[in-house]
């Protein structure tokens, strides 16, 4: 296929062309990807996550520089780094201001970064339904690092830690006290967290809050499913302070993510997250297919005849869904 | 299972600072259910061109005030062309004295609004160009 090649070749265009075609689900992105999956699965996939206005994009913005100057251990060059990122769609009209772009500008002209922001498109998990699909599709086109940046997150969006290796949640002095922290979701997830404008007041509050959320929950201080914490020592969260305006705190926030990366492949994490990683997007996509069936299978107007039962109490939910499922599996 | 958003690129090239009316031209575009990229301030055509490329837009909107279009507009318009783009619907609005909406029109501009233009009209003629370039739903 043309635009494989063209993507495999380093061709910007077809690769901006690859990714729309994804993201609107396409045939012929859908089968681009198939193509170029034996090629992914390499590059190191970060999340940032955080609440609205912590300052995810100026972070990465902050981050993807520093990778871009280091040349890492065993390269000759400094890597390729991909950024998306993710904005809502509006519940109403499924526009979009997609706005990240504005706090990366220092990346502009550079040719080894690729930033793509995506809508949300009705997606609540923090990403896009396609954002995992066009991250794979960077790997393949070989962006060694690639930034996964999350709409502004509040508690539950948590599909990130399902797409990334690494997820750095990104809060900000003044966001909650200790019950905030404690509570269940976004701050479980990570695997590093960060205190972003650490020159606010209330900075150092916010850390002893997270490291005291944090020692409260040892041993099992970290973002691991069961079964990764069979395979070897636990990951120690760590809090780091940065600016992300001033380039602040970035060494030590890099280190970090670099130790989390070799954690990983020395603890055989890597794969139990590779492995649920494909789990949750296979399931997701049997789900889509599923439902697609569904509809395909039913008679004209039959949901709707249903739903207008379920809406006028006739039927509930329940009785409904036994009943056009029912009806799928008698014919 | 296909889902298609015509996307804009709104981006300010130049040095002056005054970003409403690009805000509101954006806003008025996702309220019709289009993706916009905002790009902010003081935006060089390069870089311009090239978040046109990365983020595959079907149009780009340029928003000027400063005076200094027929010295922007056109090298915008040649990068775009030389990265291949040809395809990219090129959008300007702003302070543009009428002797030069011709000129822009020449090189190949799509439109150009004024003050006063209702959004209205700049969401039909984006909406328009899209379908006439018929690359997109």
């Amino acid at each position: 296929m043309r635009l494989v090649e063209n993507v495999l070749a380093g061709d910007r265009l077809a690769l901006a062309r690859l990714l729309s075609l994804i993201e609107n689900q396409e045939a012929e992105g859908l089968e681009a990807l198939a193509d170029l999956y034996p090629r992914t699965g390499h590059a190191h996939m970060i999340g940032v996550t955080g609440a609205p206005g912590t300052g995810k994009s100026t972070l990465v913005n902050q981050l993807v520089r520093r990778l871009r100057l280091s040349t890492p251990e065993g390269e000759d060059a400094s890597i390729k780094v991909g950024v998306v990122a993710v904005d809502p769609s509006s519940p109403f009209s499924g526009g979009a201001i997609l706005g990240d772009r504005i706090r990366m500008r220092d990346l502009a002209g550079d040719p080894g970064v690729f930033v793509r922001s995506m809508a949300s498109r009705g997606a609540l998990g923090g990403l896009a339904s396609t954002t995992g699909g066009v991250a794979q599709a960077l790997d393949a086109a070989g962006f060694a690092v690639i930034l996964i940046e999350t709409v502004g997150a509040g508690q539950a969006e948590v599909d990130i830690a399902r797409t990334a290796h690494t997820t750095v949640v990104v809060t900000a002095p003044g966001m909650g006290d200790e019950v905030q922290a404690i509570k269940a979701g976004i701050l479980e997830i990570a695997d590093i967290l960060v205190v972003n404008k650490a020159d606010l007041p209330g900075a150092k509050n916010a850390m002893r809050v997270l490291q005291a959320m944090l020692e409260m929950g040892c041993p099992g201080n970290s973002s691991m499913s069961g079964e990764e914490r069979d395979v070897g020592p636990a990951w120690h969260v760590p809090v780091v302070c940065t600016i992300s305006t001033e380039g602040e705190g970035f060494d030590t926030l890099l280190d970090r993510i670099l130790q989390h990366r070799d954690y990983l492949h020395a603890s055989g994490g890597w794969s139990v997250r590779e492995r649920e990683r494909q789990r949750a997007a296979l399931d997701a996509l049997i789900r889509e297919t599923l439902v697609e069936r569904f509809h395909e299978s039913q008679p004209d107007g039959k949901f709707e005849e249903i739903l207008e039962k379920v809406v006028e109490r006739e039927l509930s939910p329940w009785q409904a869904v036994r009943e056009l499922l029912h009806r799928e599996n008698a014919e | 299972m296909t889902e298609k958003r015509i996307r804009v690129l709104i981006a300010k090239p130049g040095l002056d600072g005054h970003d409403r009316g690009a805000k509101v031209v954006a806003r008025a575009l996702r309220d019709a259910g289009m993706e916009v990229i905002y790009t902010g301030l003081r935006q060089t055509p390069e870089m311009i061109a090239e978040a046109a490329l990365q983020e595959d837009v079907d149009v780009v909107g340029l928003s000027i005030l400063s005076g200094a279009h027929m010295a922007l507009v056109p090298r915008v318009l040649d990068i775009l062309k030389a990265q291949g783009q040809d395809q990219v619907k090129v959008f300007i609005g702003g302070i543009i004295p009428d002797e030069d909406v011709e000129a822009l029109h020449a090189m190949g501009v799509a439109a150009v609004f004024g003050p006063g233009t209702r959004t209205q009209d700049i969401i039909e003629a984006i909406e328009n160009a899209v379908k006439a370039a018929g690359i997109r739903a």
